[in-house]
C-alpha cells in the first residue's frame, strides 16, 4: 500500500474503511506487521505523515476501531511510537476510548506486559489523555480493592491488574498523585485486606506489593509499607514495573560518567592494596626475630581434648519434662530440645508412659531462646511422640484441635503433626533397618513378634547355605521385607475425630466462618490421611464419610478449600478398593460426578478445574477397569 | 607425639564449700610443714597440712560471708584474710593460736581482691577497694593509716575496680598500683602522687583477674570474654598491648604467673586449668580435672624447684594440687 505524498488534498478515509474491514476479519497481523514499521518510519520526523496517519485511524468506522486500534496497540514497538501513530485517538472517539479504557484493561486479561507498557504510556505521554489516565487509575483500583473480585477472579487476572495499576503509579507525577492521594490511600487499605485475607500465598503477594508500591507513591517522606514475602522472579518482575526507564537518548551520557567513576575507583583499591601488602612483611620480621630466642625447653602436653564446653542434655525422658516444664537453665533447655526427638525414638517404652504429658508439653512449647530451626526441632519431637504411642496421643491431639484458646499456628501445628507421623506409620520399614538393628545389639534384648520370626528363617537358611554345594545359581532378587501396616490400627483414630466437629463453631474457632485458611488446611489433610490409609481396614468407612463430608462443603466460596475438597475426592478414589466403592457409595459417587462435571466447566480457579478433570479421569479408569473384570 | 596432660598429684576435699582464694606458705625449712590456706564461701579459712593432705585448722573469721582473698605476711604464722563481710582481718597463727588481731573495716561490699606488698621489714601496703564505686584506697599495714586514695578522673567511667596488684621495680622504689577495671581498662597508678600514670582499654568485658611480671615490664589480664591480653609497660611509665591470645571457651576467673617467670596459669571459667608459657604466651597444657568453674589458681613457694606445686580451687568444693614443669 503506497500513499500519494505531495500537497494533494485526498481523502483516506476509503484506506481507513479497508483497513477496518481487514482487520475485523482476523488479517490483523498481516497487514499491520507490514503498515506499522512503514508508518513508524515516516511518521518519524514528518509531521504531515503523522497527521496523515491520525486521521486513517480516526476515520475508521466505529465498528471495527476496535480492532483497529488494538492491533495497533500490540504492534507498536513503543509508548511513543504509538503515540506517534494514534494521536489523540483516545479523546476523540468514543469506541476507542471505549477499547483502550475498559475492555483491554478491565475485560480482557491476555495480553503481555509490553502491550501494557504501551498503552498505559501512550496514555501518558499527551496532557489530553493524562485526564484518561488518572481515570483507568481509579478504575483498576476499585475493582483491586473490590474483596468480590479478588474472591472470585481468576489469579491470572488479578495479576494482570496488579501489573497496570503498577506501571499507571510509575507514570503519575507529583501533583497528580497529590490530587489523589487520599483516593488512593483508601483504595489500597481496602485492597490490602481483602488480598491478606486470600488463601492463595500468590494472591496475598500481589497485594502485598501493589500496597507497598502505593504507600511508597503517597508517603514519599514518612515510613512505608513493607511487607515479608519470598522473592522471586515474579515479585521481582512486578516491581521493576514500578520503575520507568529513561527513553535511549538519554543513555549514552549514562556509560560515560559510569567508566569515569569506575576508573577513579580502581586506582583506590589498587592503593589499599598495595598499602596492605607493605604493611604485611613489618609483622613476619618481627616474630622471626623472636622465634629465633627462645629457650623452647618447654615442652607442650597434648591439648588436642580441649574443645568448646557443651551443657550436656538429659538422658532420660522424665529429665527432659523436668527440664522442658521448670527448669531456668537456658544451656540445658537448648540442649534438651536438641536432644528430645532422639531420645523418645531410642526409648519407646518410657516414651509411652508419658506420651500425654510429653504431647501436652510439646503442644505449648514456645522458643525460649532462638536455636536454629526451633520449629522443625519441636515438630519433629511431636512426630517422634506420636508415632511411639499413636492412638492416645492421637485423641489428645484431636481433641485440642478443636478446643478453646489456641492459636491458629497451633492448630494447623497439629494437622502438620498428623500427616507426617501418619505418613511414617503407613510407610513400611525397608528391611535395612531391621537388619541393622541385629547385628548391633548383643543377645539380650526385647525383639518385636515379626523380627524374632524372621531371625529363625535367616539362621536356617544361612545353615542351609553353607551345606548345599550349588551348581548354577539363579538371578538373585532382592525382596523387600515386609511388615505390618502400624497405621491401620490407628488411622481411624487420626480421622474421624477431626471430621466430627467441623461445623460447631467455638467463640474463638469457627471453621466454616472466617479461619477458612484452617479449614483449608483441615480438608488437604484430611485428602492426605485418605490417601495414606490405602489397604487399611476403615478405608471405606472413611472414605464414606469422606464423601459426605465434602458434599457439604461443595460450594464453598475459597478456591484453596475447593482445591482440598477436589483432592479428597482423589483420595477416596485411589485408596478406596473398588469393589467397596462401587457397594457401599454408588449414589455418593454419582452425585460428586455429577458436581466435578460442573467444577471443570464452571469454576473459576485452574487449579480446581485441573483437579476436578483428574478426578473425573480416575472415576473413569474405575470404570473401564471394573468393567473388564470378569464378574 | 605429645603426652596426655598429667593428673593432679592430689585432690583436697573438705572444705564444703566453693573455694575462692588460695595462698600457699612453703617456703620454711623442714621440719616446718608446707602449708596451703584456702579461703571458701561459706566464710572459713582452711589450713591444709601438705604432707598429710588434711586441715589442720578451720578459722572462722568472716560469719558465714565468703571469704575471696587470703594472703600470708611473712611466714604463715601471720595470715590475712578477706571476706565479703566487708572485712579484712588479720591473724596471728604462731603456736596453734587462732586468733585475729586486727581488723579493717573496707566499706566495699565488692568481689576485689586486696593486693599486699612489703615495702619495708615489717610495714606493708595493701591496697584494696573503697566505699566509693570506683576508688581504690591503700592502707599501711600494721598501721592502717592512708597512705593514698585513687579516685579516677571524673567522666572517666571506669566502673569498679576489679583486680588489683600492688608492685615495685626493686626494694626501695617507688610502689606502683595496677588495676583492672569493670569497663575492661587496666590503669597504673603512682601511689605518691595519686594520679594515674597511664591507661589502657585491654577488654570490652570487665577484667577479672591480672598479674604483672615487673622484670620484664610485661604484664596479662583476663577478661569474662575469649580473649586474654598481654601488655607491656615501656620507659615513659606507658602502657602499651603487646599481644592478645584467644582462648577456646569464654571466662577466666584467675590468673597467676609462676615465680620464676617462666610459666603462667589461669583458671577459667569452662571448668579447665590453662599453663602458658609466659615468654610467649605459648599454650602448654589444658588441666582438665575440675566439674565446676575454677576460681583460683596459686603456684607454692617452695625453695626446691623439684617440689614446686600448682593449686587450684572450684566451685565443685575441691582444690587439686598439680605437680607440672618442675624440672625447668
Amino acid at each position: 500500500v503506497c500513499f500519494i505524498p505531495g500537497g494533494l488534498d485526498c481523502s483516506i478515509s476509503f484506506v481507513s474503511h479497508v483497513l477496518g474491514k481487514v482487520c475485523v476479519h482476523g488479517r490483523q497481523k498481516e497487514i499491520l506487521s507490514v503498515l506499522v514499521p512503514h508508518l513508524t518510519d515516516i511518521t518519524k520526523s514528518d509531521c504531515i505523515w503523522q497527521r496523515i496517519c491520525w486521521r486513517l485511524v480516526e476515520c475508521v468506522p466505529d465498528r471495527w476501531m476496535e480492532a483497529v486500534v488494538l492491533g495497533f496497540v500490540q504492534r507498536a514497538p513503543g509508548p511513543d511510537t504509538l503515540s506517534r501513530l494514534l494521536g489523540n485517538v483516545v479523546v476523540k472517539n468514543k469506541k476507542a476510548q471505549f477499547v483502550v479504557t475498559q475492555k483491554v484493561l478491565l475485560l480482557q486479561y491476555c495480553h503481555t506486559t509490553a502491550v501494557l507498557q504501551n498503552l498505559l504510556g501512550y496514555l501518558s505521554l499527551d496532557s489530553l489523555r493524562r485526564a484518561l489516565l488518572i481515570k483507568v487509575l481509579q478504575e483498576l483500583l476499585e475493582t483491586w480493592s473490590s474483596s468480590s473480585a479478588v474472591k472470585h477472579s481468576p489469579p491470572e487476572q488479578q495479576q494482570y491488574i496488579s501489573k497496570a495499576i503498577l506501571i499507571c503509579l510509575s507514570h503519575l507525577k507529583e501533583p497528580e498523585i497529590e490530587s489523589c492521594r487520599q483516593e488512593l490511600l483508601t483504595s489500597m487499605m481496602e485492597g490490602v485486606k481483602c488480598h491478606l485475607d486470600s488463601n492463595l500465598p500468590q494472591i496475598r503477594r500481589l497485594g502485598m506489593i501493589v500496597a507497598e508500591s502505593i504507600s511508597s507513591k503517597i508517603n514519599t517522606d514518612g515510613p512505608v509499607l513493607k511487607f515479608q514475602y519470598e522473592e522471586d522472579d515474579e515479585a521481582r518482575e512486578l516491581k521493576s514495573l514500578l520503575v520507568q526507564t529513561p527513553p535511549f537518548r538519554v543513555a549514552p551520557s549514562l556509560p560515560d560518567d559510569e567508566n569515569e567513576t569506575a576508573g577513579a575507583a580502581l586506582p583506590l583499591v589498587s592503593e589499599s592494596n598495595k598499602k596492605s601488602h607493605t604493611a604485611d612483611p613489618v609483622m613476619p620480621d618481627e616474630e622471626s626475630d623472636a622465634e629465633l630466642d627462645s629457650d623452647d625447653d618447654l615442652i607442650p602436653y597434648d591439648m588436642s581434648e580441649d574443645k568448646e564446653l557443651k551443657t550436656k542434655a538429659p538422658v532420660y525422658i522424665r529429665d527432659c519434662i523436668e527440664v522442658l516444664t521448670g527448669s531456668e537453665d537456658v544451656d540445658k533447655w537448648e540442649a534438651t530440645v536438641k536432644a528430645l526427638e532422639s531420645l523418645v525414638r531410642k526409648n519407646p517404652t518410657a516414651t509411652r508412659e508419658v506420651s500425654m504429658e510429653l504431647a501436652k508439653i510439646l503442644l505449648h512449647l514456645e522458643e525460649k531462646t532462638s536455636i536454629e530451626g526451633f520449629v522443625v526441632l519441636r515438630q519433629r519431637a511431636q512426630v517422634a511422640v506420636l508415632t511411639t504411642d499413636p492412638i492416645p496421643v492421637a485423641k489428645y491431639l484431636t481433641s485440642q484441635f478443636y478446643s478453646l484458646n489456641y492459636s491458629l499456628c497451633q492448630r494447623v501445628d497439629i494437622l502438620d503433626v498428623l500427616v507426617l507421623a501418619a505418613q511414617e506409620l503407613s510407610y513400611p520399614k525397608s528391611c535395612g533397618k531391621t537388619k541393622h538393628s541385629d547385628a548391633q545389639k548383643p543377645c539380650i534384648q526385647l525383639l518385636p513378634g515379626s523380627d524374632s520370626s524372621k531371625d529363625w528363617r535367616r539362621i536356617v537358611d544361612e545353615r542351609i547355605k553353607i551345606k548345599t554345594r550349588r551348581f548354577a545359581t539363579g538371578q538373585s532378587q532382592v525382596e523387600l521385607a515386609s511388615s505390618p501396616n502400624e497405621f491401620s490400627s490407628v488411622a481411624g483414630y487420626f480421622f474421624f475425630p477431626l471430621i466430627q466437629h467441623f461445623d460447631r463453631p467455638l467463640t474463638t474457632f469457627d471453621l466454616l466462618g472466617e479461619d477458612h485458611f484452617v479449614l483449608g488446611r483441615l480438608v488437604h489433610t484430611l485428602a492426605i490421611l485418605m490417601y495414606l490409609a490405602v489397604n487399611t481396614v476403615a478405608v471405606t468407612a472413611m472414605g464414606k464419610a469422606l464423601l459426605e463430608f465434602v458434599w457439604a462443603l461443595r460450594f464453598h466460596t475459597d478456591s484453596y478449600v475447593r482445591q482440598g475438597l477436589l483432592s479428597c475426592i482423589s483420595s477416596v478414589l485411589v485408596s478406596v478398593p473398588a469393589e467397596c466403592l462401587l457397594e457401599d457409595m454408588t449414589e455418593e459417587l454419582l452425585e460428586t460426578q455429577s458436581w466435578l462435571g460442573d467444577v471443570v466447566e464452571k469454576d473459576p480457579d485452574g487449579d480446581c478445574r485441573r483437579l476436578a478433570l483428574q478426578s473425573l479421569l480416575l472415576m473413569e479408569n474405575l470404570k473401564k477397569k471394573l468393567k473388564t473384570v470378569p464378574s | 607425639m605429645a603426652l596426655p596432660p598429667p593428673d593432679p598429684q592430689f585432690v583436697l576435699r573438705g572444705t564444703g564449700a566453693a573455694v575462692h582464694a588460695l595462698h600457699f606458705s612453703c617456703g620454711g625449712q623442714e621440719p616446718d610443714v608446707p602449708v596451703l590456706f584456702s579461703g571458701s564461701e561459706n566464710g572459713f579459712v582452711h589450713v591444709w597440712n601438705l604432707k598429710t593432705h588434711r586441715v589442720d585448722t578451720a578459722l572462722d573469721g568472716h560469719g558465714g560471708k565468703s571469704v575471696c582473698c587470703v594472703e600470708t605476711m611473712g611466714g604463715k604464722t601471720r595470715l590475712l584474710s578477706q571476706g565479703r563481710d566487708q572485712r579484712i582481718c588479720l591473724w596471728d597463727l604462731a603456736e596453734g593460736r587462732t586468733s585475729v588481731t586486727d581488723s579493717v573495716f573496707t566499706e566495699n561490699v565488692g568481689f576485689c581482691r586486696c593486693s599486699l606488698l612489703e615495702v619495708a621489714a615489717g610495714r606493708w601496703l595493701m591496697a584494696m577497694a573503697a566505699k566509693a564505686l570506683e576508688e581504690v584506697q591503700v592502707l599501711e599495714l600494721p598501721s592502717k593509716t592512708s597512705v593514698c586514695t585513687l579516685k579516677p578522673a571524673v567522666g572517666a567511667k571506669l566502673g569498679m575496680p576489679m583486680c588489683l596488684k600492688l608492685w615495685q621495680l626493686n626494694c626501695g622504689s617507688q610502689p606502683l598500683l595496677l588495676a583492672g577495671y569493670e569497663d575492661g581498662s587496666v590503669v597504673l597508678w603512682n601511689l605518691s602522687t595519686g594520679k594515674a600514670l597511664s591507661q589502657l582499654a585491654c577488654h570490652e568485658e570487665p577484667v577479672m583477674s591480672l598479674d604483672f611480671d615487673s622484670e620484664k615490664a610485661k604484664g596479662i589480664s583476663g577478661s569474662s570474654e575469649k580473649v586474654l591480653s598481654i601488655w607491656s609497660l615501656n620507659e615513659q611509665q606507658n602502657l602499651q598491648v603487646y599481644k592478645t591470645h584467644k582462648l577456646v571457651n569464654a571466662g577466666i576467673s584467675d590468673i597467676t604467673i609462676r615465680p620464676d617467670k617462666k610459666i603462667l596459669a589461669t583458671a577459667g571459667w569452662d571448668h579447665r586449668i590453662r599453663i602458658f608459657g609466659w615468654k610467649k604466651l605459648k599454650p602448654l597444657a589444658v588441666l582438665d580435672y575440675h566439674t565446676a568453674t575454677v576460681h583460683c589458681v596459686s603456684f607454692s613457694d617452695h625453695r626446691n624447684p623439684r617440689d614446686r606445686l600448682l593449686a587450684a580451687g572450684s566451685k565443685d568444693h575441691r582444690i587439686s594440687i598439680w605437680s607440672i614443669y618442675t624440672q625447668t
